[in-house]
């Protein structure tokens, strides 16, 4: 990662002393860690001076500054942390309902013929029907209470991950499968030395979209049908017109995502220390 | 873990004298490629030493490899009959270096070298002797703890080899193991192997397309029609061992054997070529 020495080099003997080509002082302007950055701060900047000098409506775009102090009052009334934490326990929970029967039944599917010849189908005319769609039917099944919201974003989050799974076991080479045989794995070996490693990369990928299928599909059912959470926050704020509120419930909203973006890659280094970057 | 496939008309195996590793009669092997029939190989008869290093040669798509995945049990033939003398104790019948790579990319060395045993359960001691002996013999031990994709190509053939030793089989089936290396790196891998076979004397069973390496290598040399794949020739290679690859080349015997199995795959070769053509002609048209 260091391009310190991309200037121009000089073997010709005769030359002057070749000076050594020096990193200029604003090189780090350039670099992409500082423009990742920069371009949000730069948005906030000017979105609190439009804000402040009165040019967009600050009753629907509040100031930057005017969220940040909402957010801290929220935090400090431990109204911001309870919400998030009921929403953060319905996604744990959901994400491990969903997330270890697709990952088991993505494995077997993907290692048997047999298996994706019998499932397949459902699973492909089912993958394309909106969750959200079938909520009114989990809150029928499931009543008001935690089940419906927790069974709307488990069966969200069985897709995805199911889906990548399967793909992931069947891109690994033949040639893994064959080297199993021969050495004497035995079925529950392959799966476990050969099926699960070899998909783990796209069953984070698999992960990953979950999280944010999870996410919609949770603020969508607390928006519906709940006393609580991040959904909750947000729908009830518009309806009292508490329009900071609103836009504190989506950074936070935001924040879980890129915080589960940052815990997958993460995971990553630790589980796929082979892949090459 | 005797592989045996038996089909009505033939008689009753005849008992594989000790001497013999491998009995193979009558073998067949065809398969559907596009609607028609193609015979891989044809009622094909080989008898096969114990202890000997076998080595096969033949053009490409000879069916050389079907013939050897047949032996491995990873393809059911369609007729004939594969004998296979137990091995004693609970060795594995047989172990296989693949062609290209085969090793896990998502294991470290180490772990893809001890990868016959862990499967088998073997205790964990004899596993870390084993294991830390091959690894040794080929030069890998300071990367015991890398990924493969830290290696380069011929490293990486040298752990599928010392995978296959470390599991200790009765027989080795290499199937063209070092045809993806360079020149340099194909003549060191080769010395090593013999090195590393010369303490061993396990039967091996070797595929090549190569002519050089089949010399090189083996105690006897089968010469192998172009499709449908029968036994055209087998010769014998009078080298002592221990061999050592370059100052083999130097006898004037090597040069002999070389032409003489040349001459006798020649014309298989050719044969492949027009078949291919012809072949790549019709997909044209």
């Amino acid at each position: 990662m260091t391009a310190l020495d991309a200037g121009p080099r000089t073997e010709d003997a005769g030359a002057p002393p070749p000076v050594r080509p020096r990193r200029s002082r604003t090189a780090w302007l350039g670099s992409d860690r500082f423009l990742a950055v920069a371009t949000p701060v730069l948005v906030l900047v000017l979105w609190e001076a439009l804000a402040q000098v009165g040019i967009i409506d600050t009753r629907f775009f509040p100031a930057p500054s005017a969220i940040v102090v909402r957010g801290v009052e929220m935090l400090a009334s431990g109204e911001l942390v309870e919400h998030t934490w009921v929403s953060v326990r319905r996604l744990l929970i959901a994400i491990l309902i969903g997330g270890v029967p697709a990952l088991l039944l993505g494995l077997a599917m993907g290692l048997s013929r047999k298996l994706r010849a019998a499932l397949d189908p459902i699973i492909a005319a089912t993958y394309p029907v909106p969750k959200s769609a079938i909520f009114p039917l989990f809150l029928l099944v499931f009543g008001l209470g935690e089940a419906s919201k927790i069974a709307v974003v488990a069966v969200g989050v069985f897709y995805p991950i199911a889906v990548n799974t399967v793909a992931g076991v069947r891109e690994i080479a033949p040639i893994y499968h064959d080297v199993g045989t021969n050495f004497g794995a035995r079925r529950w070996q392959v799966f476990r030395t050969i099926a699960f490693p070899g998909a783990l990369p796209l069953i984070l990928t698999g992960f990953n979209l979950a999280f944010g299928m999870a996410l919609m599909l949770l603020v969508v059912a607390e928006m519906l049908g709940a006393k609580s959470g991040l959904g909750f926050l947000i729908w009830n704020s518009w309806q009292t017109f508490q329009v900071e509120n609103m836009y504190v419930g989506l950074v936070v909203i935001s924040l879980l995502g890129f915080l589960f973006a940052l815990l997958v890659k993460g995971l990553e280094g630790v589980l796929v220390p082979w892949r090459k970057r | 873990m005797a592989n045996k496939t038996v089909t009505a008309d033939l008689p009753p195996p005849a008992p594989t004298s000790p001497s013999e590793r491998i009995h193979v009669r009558e073998l067949v092997k065809t398969f559907t490629r596009r609607g028609s029939e193609v015979t891989a190989v044809d009622r094909l008869d080989l008898q096969i030493r114990t202890g000997e290093f076998f080595v096969i040669v033949g053009p490409s798509g000879c069916g050389k490899t079907t013939l050897l995945r047949m032996l491995a049990g990873l393809e059911t033939p369609s007729g004939g009959v594969i004998d296979i003398a137990e091995p004693g104790g609970d060795l594995p019948a047989h172990s296989m270096i693949f062609q290209g790579d085969s090793i896990f990319p998502w294991m470290t060395v180490w772990d893809n070298a001890a990868y016959g045993l862990t499967m088998r359960r073997r205790p964990k001691a004899e596993i870390r002797e084993i294991v830390g002996h091959y690894l040794d013999k080929t030069g890998l031990t300071r990367f015991a703890r890398s990924y493969p994709h830290e290696l380069s190509g011929g490293m990486r053939q040298r752990v599928s080899i010392a995978r296959a030793f470390s599991n200790d089989p009765d027989i080795l089936l290499m199937d063209e193991p070092f045809s993806a290396l360079d020149e340099q790196n194909k003549t060191l891998l080769q010395d090593e192997l013999l090195r590393i076979w010369d303490e061993t004397k396990k039967t091996v069973v070797f595929i090549t397309h190569s002519v050089d390496e089949a010399v090189t290598m083996g105690d006897r040399v089968m010469v192998m029609t172009s499709r449908p794949g029968r036994v055209k020739k087998i010769v014998d290679v009078p080298f002592e061992r221990p061999r050592e690859v370059l100052e083999l080349r130097a006898q004037p015997e090597y040069g002999e054997l070389i032409h003489e199995i040349w001459g006798s795959l020649r014309s298989e070769v050719l044969e492949a070529q027009e078949r291919e053509q012809l072949a790549s002609l019709r997909g044209r048209s």
